[in-house]
């Protein structure tokens, strides 16, 4: 393995009322995050293809630890999202390289498929910075009923040449979906757009 | 009796490989549970609330089995742990006191009735709070390799009229603990103490 892991920490939320309404099933959602070192911190390099591999490597990791989290069927998981907090003796441009080049293939290996986006989200930060993951229905980016966001934070993390990084995988959408919008029922799945 | 009505679970487990000193044999493992109940007695004064740890004691067991599950399955693994509660800005400290008994007696029981006092912590806080939940070893609270914290917090919780109640297990020391003191090894267990 690359990455050079000092923790994962894994996130399990379950919504089973919301306004006093019953929400069921209830809407279940996981985030899986490691905290790795950064090895180009504190100075400028130019060919980033290092943080790419760990990148992929987490991709497989982070998506196989958050749908374990789940219990559920790899391939029954319905929105995802990515994101990444780099320490204060890194630049965005790391999280960039984790996050885009060749962590979504091994995401979308472990659920089956994948045709939308991964949304994703970085930034710079200090121990305890908190991560909105946003999220997006796998199969087509358009269903108004999963954009959503889920927030992680770890509170010793991620110190400065540290780089948190982290996937959300749900079974679900929003708790109570009613702003209308194209529904999973709907999905042509050609273009993972719609 | 009111009824114990819960609006969202969250389980969150940590791994930690390693905190800058050599890589641990066996990575220590930290979970917290945390449930977000509405609060019956939330807007007024009651004089009257203890009947509500017998209600609180079911949910109680269900987090602590939750806890042994998240690490592994095994309670023998677990070797710390630790409570805590925020309450909602409409409460008041005492209904968090109320999860002393029912969250305290469930982990004894599902650990098979373990020795130690259950360190504990709990406030008035608003969504988003964040409670640092002592821990201490299982059986000897004197143990100072186990003296551990968690940090845990949710971004929309405790609303108002809500308590998040929260139990936490870890399965072993600090992972480069070493400031000495009264070892696991060395536990008398007559005494909850030492």
């Amino acid at each position: 393995m690359k990455a050079k892991i000092r923790k994962i920490v894994t996130f399990l939320e379950e919504v089973s009322t919301e306004m006093g309404r019953n929400v069921s099933p209830p809407a279940r959602r996981a985030a899986a995050v490691a905290v790795i070192e950064n090895p180009f911190a504190g100075h400028y390099v130019e060919d980033l293809s290092e943080l790419m591999l760990i990148g992929e490597e987490l991709g497989e990791l982070l998506t196989q630890r958050a749908v374990a989290a789940l219990g559920i069927p790899a391939h029954s998981a319905e929105s995802y999202g990515k994101a990444a907090a780099v320490g204060e003796n890194g630049e965005l441009e790391h999280a960039a390289a984790i996050l885009h080049p060749k962590l979504g293939t091994p995401v979308r290996r472990v659920l089956g498929k994948g045709a939308a986006l991964i949304p994703s989200s970085k930034k710079r930060g200090g121990l305890g910075v908190g991560l909105d993951i946003p999220l997006g229905h796998k199969g087509a980016a358009f269903v108004r009923s999963h954009f959503d966001g889920m927030e992680v934070r770890i509170s010793d993390a991620p110190r400065a040449s540290e780089i948190m990084v982290a996937i959300a995988v749900t079974d679900s959408g929003r708790p109570l979906p009613r702003v209308g919008g194209l529904t999973k029922d709907q999905i042509k799945g050609e273009d993972g757009l719609r | 009796m009111p009824e114990v009505q819960i609006r969202k679970r969250v389980v969150i487990v940590e791994e930690i490989f390693h905190e800058g000193g050599p890589m641990a044999s066996t990575p220590q493992r930290r979970a917290a549970a945390l449930v977000v109940i509405h609060n019956p007695y939330a807007g007024r004064y009651e004089e009257r609330i203890e009947g509500f740890m017998h209600d609180l004691q079911p949910l109680g067991m269900e987090m602590a089995r939750s806890l042994v599950k998240g690490l592994g399955g095994d309670p023998k693994a677990v070797e710390g742990y630790g409570k805590g509660a925020i309450v909602g800005a409409a409460g008041e400290l005492e209904h968090g006191a109320l999860w002393h008994v029912p969250g305290g007696y469930a982990m004894r029981e599902v650990l098979g009735n373990a020795k130690a006092i259950v360190a504990s912590t709990k406030k008035v806080g608003g969504p988003g709070a964040r409670l640092d939940i002592p821990i201490t070893h299982i059986n000897a609270s004197y143990v100072r390799s186990h003296f551990d914290a968690m940090e845990v917090g949710i971004s929309d919780a405790p609303r108002t009229d809500e308590i998040l109640l929260a139990l936490v297990m870890t399965t072993g020391p600090r992972v480069h603990a070493r400031v000495g003191g009264l070892k696991a090894s060395e536990i008398k267990g007559e005494d909850g103490l030492r």
